[in-house]
C-alpha cells in the first residue's frame, strides 16, 4: 500500500517551499514511498514507556550574560544579499 | 635557505608531524612544502576533482611568512604552532571568513562567509596554511561525493568508483597526496566511510567534542567536525588542536581536553575489545569480512582480549537515522530562502513565488528529498509516527552502546560493508546508498567516537577500512589502539598509482 500519494507530495512540497516539476512529484512518490516502506520496520519496536533522545548529552540550557559585545559590522553582514537599499535587505513586495 | 621548486624530493607525500620536524630543523622551507604539493595537485588534480575552491597565491604568500617567523624563531617554534608553515585541506562547509564557502550547492554557490569557523581559527591560530577547499555531497547529503553541485570527485585508487561521502574531497585529497591532511565533517559516516574508501585515516569525535560554530548545519544533534589524515598520529594532533570547549556552540561540551598524542605508543595489553555479531551480515562482501577477521586477529595478536557482544538495535539504526537526519535538515535548510545570502531566482511574481523559485532551483535532487522526508516526518498527523518513534529508538540504539561498554573499552567493526563502488551505481536508487552507512550511523546516533584506519585491499586494490568505536570522549583508547594496529602493519604506507 502507498504510504504516501502524488497529493500529498505536493502538499509537502508547499510546506517545504518547494516547487517540484511533474517529473520529481512523480519520482518523489515512488522514492519517499520506498523509504517510508522501509522504515516501518520501527515499528517492530515496542516503544510504549521509553523516552524519546533528541540530543546525547545531558545537558541543559545554557545561558550567557546579557552585556554587550561586538557584533557583525552592518555592511559585512550585508555583504551577501542577493538585493539590498540603503542598509537593509530587498525582497518582494509584500503589503499593497 | 633551501633552494626552491623541489617536487620531486616527494614532500607532498609528508605527515604533519613529519613535515613539523623538517621543517623546525630546517630541513626543508614551508615554500618547498607548498610547492611540492601545488606541483602534485597540477598533476592529479584533473583526474581527481578534489578540490572545489584553491586558494595558491594566499598559501604561497602565507608560505613565505611562515619561513620568516621559522627562521627568526631560531629552532624554537613553540609546541602551540604545531602546524607552523603545513597546508591542509578544508570541507567545503566550514565557514572560512573571506574564503567561498558553497557546500557544493548552487544555493551558496556565491556565499563569502563574513565570520570565521572555530576550526578554523584554532588551525589559524596554529599555523595551518589553507590549500583551498574540498568538493562534498551537497549540504553533506551523500555518500559518494555524486551529489555536488560542482560534479563528482573520483577514488584515486580507481578512477571508475566513488571516493566514499559526504567528505569525498578531504578524503580523496589526503590520498592523492593533494594536501598534508584535511577536515572533513561526520553526520553518519561522512569522515568515516570516505577515509575507508580511500585509504586513510578519518575520526569522528564524541558529539560535544569539536566545535560546530561556523560549520554549516545538517542535522545537528548529529554533526561533529574531524580529520581525515595520513596516520593515527596526525589524527591526534588535530584532535589537540580542534578539540575543547567553544562558548559559540551551546552543545560544545565543557570537559577537560587530554593530550590525545599521549594516548600513543602505549600497548593495548588486557583492552577488552568487543567484536559484534549484528556487523557481520549476510550481503557483505567476502573480502571485507575477511579482511576485517584478520584485522582482528592482529589486535588480538597485540595482547587485547576480543569478546562478542550484542548491539541488538543495530538493524534500526537507518530507518532512526533517515527520520531524524532529514527532520533537522528540513528545518534547518529553511533559512535558504534568497533573502540574506546565497542565489535568489530572477523572475518572481511575489515573495513566496520568489521563495519557492530560489529553493526549486538552488537545491540539487538529494536535497530536496530529504527536504520532503523531513517535512512529511514531522508535519502534522505524522510526527508522533515518525519523529517521535524514531527519537525513542534513537534512544534504544544510544543505551546498546552503553550497555556493551559496561564489559569492554573498543567495539571494532567494519567501516563500510563493501569497498569504494563504481560511480553511478547507486545514483538511482537513494535506499541502496542509504544502506552504504549501515555501520557508521549508529555511532553518530549514540554520540560516540570512532575512528576509521586502514586495514588492508581487495584483490582490486580497493582499501577496505577498520572502525573503532569509543566510549563518549573517550578518543583517547580508540586512538591508542588505532596506533597499535598501525604501527604493526603497513597499510598506512601504501600509496595509489595516479
Amino acid at each position: 500500500m502507498a504510504k504516501i500519494t502524488k497529493r500529498e507530495v505536493e502538499h509537502v512540497a508547499r510546506l517545504a517551499r518547494l516547487e517540484l516539476s511533474d517529473e520529481e512529484k512523480e519520482t518523489f512518490t515512488k522514492h519517499l514511498n520506498n523509504i517510508l516502506t522501509y522504515v516501518e520496520k520501527l515499528n517492530e519496536l515496542d516503544t510504549k514507556d521509553v523516552k524519546p533522545t533528541s540530543h546525547v548529552l545531558q545537558i541543559q540550557n545554557i545561558f550567557k550574560e546579557d552585556e554587550i559585545r561586538e557584533s557583525l559590522p552592518r555592511e559585512r553582514a550585508l555583504s551577501n544579499a542577493p538585493d539590498r537599499t540603503e542598509g537593509f535587505y530587498r525582497v518582494p513586495k509584500i503589503i499593497e | 635557505m633551501k633552494k626552491t621548486g623541489s617536487s620531486d624530493k616527494g614532500l607532498h607525500t609528508l605527515t604533519i608531524h613529519h613535515a613539523s620536524e623538517l621543517l623546525k630543523s630546517r630541513e626543508i622551507s614551508s615554500r618547498e612544502l607548498i610547492e611540492s604539493i601545488f606541483s602534485r595537485i597540477d598533476k592529479t588534480e584533473k583526474k581527481i576533482k578534489a578540490y572545489v575552491t584553491i586558494t595558491s597565491d594566499e598559501a604561497m604568500k602565507a608560505s613565505e611568512e611562515a619561513d620568516r617567523i621559522l627562521h627568526d624563531s631560531r629552532f624554537t617554534v613553540h609546541d602551540s604552532r604545531l602546524l607552523l608553515g603545513i597546508p591542509l585541506a578544508i570541507k567545503d562547509n566550514i565557514c572560512i571568513d573571506g574564503i567561498r564557502t558553497a557546500c557544493s550547492s548552487w544555493i551558496l554557490e556565491n556565499f563569502i562567509p563574513p565570520y570565521e569557523s572555530t576550526v578554523t581559527k584554532c588551525l589559524k591560530d596554529a599555523g595551518y596554511i589553507l590549500l583551498g577547499k574540498t568538493n562534498m555531497d551537497e549540504f553533506a547529503m551523500g555518500s559518494s561525493t555524486e551529489n555536488s553541485a560542482f560534479g563528482p570527485t573520483k577514488n584515486p585508487w580507481d578512477l571508475d568508483r566513488i571516493p566514499g561521502g559526504s567528505s569525498g574531497g578531504s578524503a580523496a585529497a589526503v590520498a592523492s597526496d593533494e594536501c598534508i591532511a584535511a577536515l572533513g565533517s561526520d553526520t553518519g559516516g561522512s569522515i568515516r566511510q570516505p577515509a575507508a574508501c580511500c585509504g586513510v585515516v578519518g575520526l569522528k569525535p564524541t558529539y560535544g567534542r569539536v566545535s560546530r560554530y561556523g560549520l554549516v548545519a545538517f542535522a545537528s544533534s548529529l554533526d561533529q567536525i574531524g580529520p581525515i589524515t595520513k596516520d593515527v598520529e596526525d589524527s591526534a594532533i588535530l584532535m589537540n588542536i580542534i578539540g575543547g570547549h567553544d562558548p559559540m556552540d551551546s552543545t560544545s561540551a565543557d570537559i577537560k581536553l587530554p593530550d590525545f598524542r599521549k594516548a600513543l605508543g602505549k600497548d593495548i595489553k588486557g583492552l577488552r575489545i568487543g567484536i559484534p555479531e549484528e556487523y557481520f551480515i549476510e550481503g557483505m562482501d567476502p573480502e571485507v569480512e575477511k579482511t576485517i577477521r584478520q584485522a582482528i586477529k592482529v589486535i588480538e595478536g597485540l595482547g587485547a582480549e576480543t569478546k562478542k557482544i550484542s548491539l541488538p538495535h543495530t538493524g534500526y539504526a537507518i530507518a532512526t537515522y533517515y527520520i531524524l537526519a532529514t527532520s533537522e535538515a528540513s528545518s534547518n535548510l529553511a533559512r535558504y530562502d534568497g533573502v540574506k545570502y546565497g542565489f535568489r531566482t530572477e523572475k518572481n511574481n511575489d515573495l513566496l513565488d520568489m521563495y519557492m523559485k530560489t529553493r526549486s532551483q538552488g537545491f540539487g535532487n538529494e536535497v530536496k528529498r530529504r527536504i520532503m522526508l523531513g517535512t512529511y516526518a514531522l508535519s502534522s498527523g505524522y510526527y508522533e509516527a515518525y519523529y517521535r518513534k524514531a527519537q525513542q529508538v534513537r534512544t534504544l540504539i544510544k543505551k546498546d552502546f552503553e550497555d556493551a561498554f559496561k564489559g569492554i573499552d573498543v567495539i571494532v567493526t567494519p567501516t563500510s560493508p563493501t569497498p569504494a563502488f563504481r560511480i553511478g551505481e547507486k545514483v538511482e536508487d537513494p535506499l541502496q546508498m542509504y544502506l552504504s552507512d549501515i555501520f557508521t550511523i549508529s555511532i553518530n546516533l549514540a554520540g560516540v567516537p570512532a575512528i576509521s584506519i586502514p586495514c588492508g585491499f581487495t584483490s582490486n586494490n580497493l582499501p577496505i577500512g577498520l572502525q573503532l568505536i569509543g566510549k563518549h570522549f573517550d578518543e583517547e583508547t580508540i586512538l591508542r589502539v588505532a596506533y597499535a594496529y598501525e604501527q604493526s602493519t603497513e597499510w598506512h604506507k601504501r600509496k595509489p598509482k595516479i
